[in-house]
């Protein structure tokens, strides 16, 4: 079994091949590159806005539109977010790191060349480790190397729908900051490939570094597949482009090694191409081979001066770090006594994981278990039927923990407790942490545990149902079930169950 | 007032502090000049007489409302390399002769915040490329001292402008010894400010890492007034730096006070053989030498120093800056701003013939090799090599800097040559051949004139100082000609009243 501390790389690189994949004799090879938009609230090189979703060129200044003379200027907050970034897949960090031109034209690349890392990236090698087929009877972990993640600059788009027979440029995404992290060619299926992508995904939300939202385009995958005979040199690749879904990347792979396989078997070759992934009609497309591929010319943007990075910023951000995914799921079950399942599912993200702690904080570790019930079943239910991010929750972690204290000191029972908690999801109690409290109050949904009232509607139950309770003394418990139902009746729900039942018992002899 | 435009800088400020003449007449003059006599040199690409009109009465106003500011009311020009909000900036090529810039580089409005006064824009080799102006799309430009002459490039319009009376002092910039040379060719003080001193935010780039902006007048003190409103660190800029702010002219009274009858007492000066090799004409040695002794007598010690081969400095250079002029230029596309060929049938066509038609031979020739250094399979050889060159450059300077203060030498092998001798491209780029391994080193140098050749034309004594030292230079400038009259010699153009 592999260490998880080890950052040995031949270690990794062994525990990467560990599990054996084979598709009809073929071994897949699958590398990615992932898109990450950094969520700075101004671009890369440029004081414009990265808001996403306004009018065409309304968030581009001079600099974005590549005007003569403009010049560009780095925005530091990408700088610690690419760090943080490196310190999450436990990587070399770049304490210098430079920018490079990329050479190219198309017509929304509006200075004729990216500026991206190529010689210096600000990360360099590191890992993640990752759950394949999470949740599944066959999952297993694996390490996922990383090559490298740099900094760079988005292009903007060309739109083709605007104006009828030309082709329009918006370069509103121009300039928008991205880090483009590359992996090794670790993944073996696209089960694999998809574990490696969540788990980017997750960490850099986690992080609060990017939104990562897909069908916006600020999380783009890039995947390199090829197959091989087990043992034979890497087969030639095919990159499939800008896959935009979990669920689209998946089947995109496996299309594309089907195709491959096909090919090989038919006795051709693989030729090194672009690929696209038709979703319509689930197969992949050349858009273009190797032949038309560009040379970037690359070299140094003398426009910029290299990044120096101090061992004390490292240092401050690091101690800023917050607890990563793994390690805040590994402290849920050891010091929270949660299962496995729990605490993965409250890690599914940062603001999960902090709502459910700020609950705990409240209600204390002895009851982590009862807040992450709570948490997982009716406040995540509920969340996720309105299609709400637990951030705009309306019910706030001190408000379910105030609940969540009526119930420890007997004030509510299970059932009283669902109805608060609807009442507190419809913000019947207001924005105050004892909004559960109000609600108790104001709709008398306290429970009732004075033994003598308990007792005055035992008695009324009993003379009022001679059938249930001969019944129950003939020997039929469910009749005793009957008398609960009834005094809980009575009470409007409001009565202890615990007492009901002692009084009932002692009652009826 | 026939003379005004002969006058100094300091004594246009001084004329306008005791109001012997207002700014709008002192503009005035210099418009009916520019409009009288420019047919003849063809050294503006824009005038903006109608704004400066309107800015020269303003000016008036505030000094009569006590505004101190030394340069409110005094005429100017910019090259046109520099963008100006709301009038035409060309950069003298056929891709922008329809550009109109929306914003102002950072030392056009640094210098309008000065109060001065921008009579247009001046002709240039396209895109800054070129030694003699003749790249220009708007035609070359004639030397004010000699009509069939060069006024030099890149910023010959800027040389001849002044050189011509038209007006005081002008920018230009400097990318291989776009200013220097030119100042050489027409009789002018040019300087070449250390790297990173002057904001490259709104000035078209040609090879970034070399360019630099400048000021061209008719003496050392005249270029430091208007180089003092175009320092500073920019913010826009992530190569200018944040440094110690010198007041130039201040420098220069401070100096000129304490010298006594050696005022070079002291100053060390750099001579290497590697400046007076093969093909520097003999006229041109003799009068340069004539110089230094000048400076010997008035105290300075000449001292030999070594300096990298000329000849490798400018191989490095012509690998170092057609390579990111390659990249420079690729904005220039037929897309967004500028030429666009007409009815393109595809994209392809778009960017070929927009850039065929729009770029003339000498910038069409830099984006090949440049685009040919870069490329894979020869940026080690090329562009790798000329940039371990090029630190090797730096360090020969600062080795030769360990025993001088300033380096002298010719700042061009010739005088201006005729346009028709029709240089081939390869000896017009030995043109640079003392000036480029200051635009490598990053370094600040001067051009002032020294003399005349036989035929009458000006020659030039190059000055290059260490990092940051422009005052030194400029001081040193300023005491020469306090004991020499080579700048107070007017051109043809100058001489003539209109």
């Amino acid at each position: 079994m592999m260490s998880t501390t080890t950052t040995d790389n031949n270690a990794v690189r062994e525990h990467a091949v560990r599990k054996e994949l084979f598709v009809d004799g073929y071994e897949v090879v699958i590398g990615i590159e992932i898109h990450c938009q950094l969520n700075t609230e101004s671009k890369i090189f440029s004081s414009a806005p990265t808001d996403f979703g306004h009018e065409p060129n309304s968030q581009a200044s001079i600099v974005d539109l590549g005007l003569p003379g403009v010049l560009p200027v780095l925005n530091a907050g990408v700088v610690d977010r690419a760090l943080k970034f490196g310190i999450g897949v436990n990587a070399e960090l770049g304490l210098f790191n430079t920018f490079d031109r990329k050479n190219y034209f198309y017509p929304d690349l509006p200075k004729g060349y990216q500026i991206t890392q190529m010689a210096n990236p600000i990360v360099g090698e590191g890992y993640i480790d990752v759950v394949v087929n999470e949740g599944d009877k066959n999952e297993y972990p694996k390490r996922m190397g990383i090559t490298r993640a740099h900094l760079e600059e988005d292009a903007g788009k060309s739109v083709h729908d605007a104006v009828d027979g030309m082709t329009g440029v918006d370069l509103n995404r121009a300039g928008t900051p991205l880090i483009e992290i590359v992996s090794e060619p670790d993944m073996r299926s696209a089960h694999e490939a998809l574990a490696y992508i969540k788990a980017i995904h997750q960490l850099v939300t986690w992080l609060g570094i990017s939104d990562a939202i897909m069908a916006e385009g600020s999380f783009r995958c890039d995947c390199n597949v090829s197959v091989r005979r087990p043992g034979d040199e890497l087969g030639t690749r095919t990159e499939l482009k800008n896959l935009n879904s979990f669920r689209f990347i998946e089947r995109a792979i496996n299309r594309e090694i089907e195709r491959q396989i096909d090919i090989l078997e038919d006795g051709g070759k693989v030729v090194q191409a672009t690929m696209l992934y038709d979703p319509e009609r689930d197969e992949t497309r050349t858009m273009r081979t190797k032949e038309d591929a560009n040379d970037y010319r690359y070299f140094p943007d003398p426009d910029l001066l290299p990044v120096r990075i101090e061992q004390h910023t490292v240092d401050a951000i690091k101690a800023a770090m917050p607890e990563l995914p793994v390690a805040r799921r590994a402290r849920f079950e050891e010091a929270l006594g949660l299962s496995e399942y729990d605490a993965r599912i409250l890690t599914g993200s940062r603001q999960i994981a902090d709502y459910f702690e700020a609950v705990v904080a409240e209600v204390g570790q002895s009851d982590a278990k009862m807040a992450g019930n709570w948490v997982m079943g009716d406040l995540l239910g509920a969340l996720n039927k309105d299609d709400t991010d637990i951030v705009d929750s309306p019910i706030s972690a001190k408000q379910l923990a105030g609940m969540l204290k009526r119930i420890k000191d007997d004030t509510l029972s299970g059932k009283l407790a669902k109805k608060v908690f609807s009442a507190l999801y419809e913000r019947e109690g207001g924005n105050d942490d004892d909004a559960a409290d109000k609600i108790i109050k104001e709709k008398g949904l306290k429970q009732e545990t004075d033994t003598g009232a308990i007792k005055a509607m035992v008695e009324e139950v009993i003379a009022k149902n001679e059938a249930m309770v001969e019944e129950y003394r003939g020997g039929k418990e469910k009749a005793f079930n009957g008398l609960v139902g009834q005094v809980m009746k009575a009470s409007r729900g409001s009565a202890n169950p615990q007492q009901v039942n002692q009084i009932l018992r002692e009652l009826l002899g | 007032m026939s003379e005004l435009h002969l006058l100094s800088t300091q004594q246009l400020i001084t004329g306008l502090q005791d109001k012997q003449f207002s700014s709008l007449e002192l503009t005035e003059h210099y418009i009916k000049r520019i409009d009288a006599l420019d047919n003849k040199i063809n050294s503006f690409i824009t005038h903006t007489s109608e704004t400066a009109r309107a800015q020269a009465k303003a000016a008036d106003e505030m000094r009569a409302q006590g505004d101190q500011r030394p340069l409110l009311g005094v005429p100017m020009a910019h090259k046109d390399i520099f963008c100006t909000q709301g009038v035409l900036t060309t950069c003298g090529s056929k891709m922008l002769h329809n550009f109109v810039s929306p914003y102002d580089a950072t030392i056009v409005s640094n210098i309008d915040k000065a109060g001065m006064i921008s009579l247009g824009k001046l002709n240039m080799d396209e895109f800054a490329m070129g030694s003699d102006n003749s790249s220009s799309y708007y035609g070359t430009v004639q030397n004010p001292w000699n009509l069939e002459r060069v006024p030099g490039g890149s910023s010959g319009g800027s040389a001849a402008a002044v050189a011509a009376g038209f007006v005081p002092v002008a920018t230009g910039s400097d990318t291989g010894g776009s200013i220097r040379q030119p100042a050489s060719f027409c009789g002018l003080t040019g300087i070449k400010p250390t790297y990173g001193r002057v904001s490259r935010f709104g000035m078209i780039a040609y090879a970034s890492s070399l360019d630099q902006a400048g000021s061209m007048g008719r003496s050392a003190k005249d270029c430091a007034y208007l180089l003092q409103p175009m320092i500073g660190h920019d913010p826009r800029d992530a190569t200018s730096i944040k440094y110690d702010m010198p007041d130039y002219v201040q420098d220069i009274n401070d100096a000129e006070a304490a010298a006594g009858d050696k005022p070079f007492a002291g100053l060390r000066i750099g001579v290497a053989k590697e400046y007076f090799s093969a093909g520097l004409d003999a006229e041109i040695e003799t009068t340069v030498r004539a110089a230094l002794k000048k400076y010997e007598e008035l105290g300075a010690t000449i001292v030999e120093v070594n300096i990298t081969d000329p000849e490798i400095t400018l191989a490095t250079y012509y690998m170092l800056a057609p390579a990111e002029a390659s990249s420079n230029l690729s904005r220039f596309d037929g897309v967004r701003f500028g030429y666009r060929c007409e009815n393109p049938t595809d994209l392809l066509d778009l960017y070929t013939r927009s850039r065929s038609e729009g770029f003339g031979p000498e910038v069409q020739r830099r984006i090949l090799t440049g685009t040919y250094a870069l490329s894979a399979g020869y940026f080690d050889a090329y562009y790798t090599k000329a940039q371990k060159i090029r630190r090797l450059i730096v360090k020969d300077f600062d080795e030769a800097f360990a025993s001088c203060d300033v380096i002298a030498s010719p700042t061009a092998p010739t005088a201006a040559y005729k346009l028709t001798d029709n240089l081939d491209p390869a000896t017009m780029y030995l043109g640079d051949v003392y000036t480029i391994a200051v635009n490598l080193a990053g370094l600040p140098a001067l051009s002032q004139p020294v003399g005349l050749t036989s035929e009458g034309l000006p020659v030039g004594l190059q000055l290059i100082g260490q990092h940051w030292q422009e005052s030194q230079l400029l001081t040193t400038a300023h005491l020469f000609q306090q004991h020499t009259d080579h700048h107070l010699q007017h051109s043809t153009i100058a001489k003539e009243t209109v």
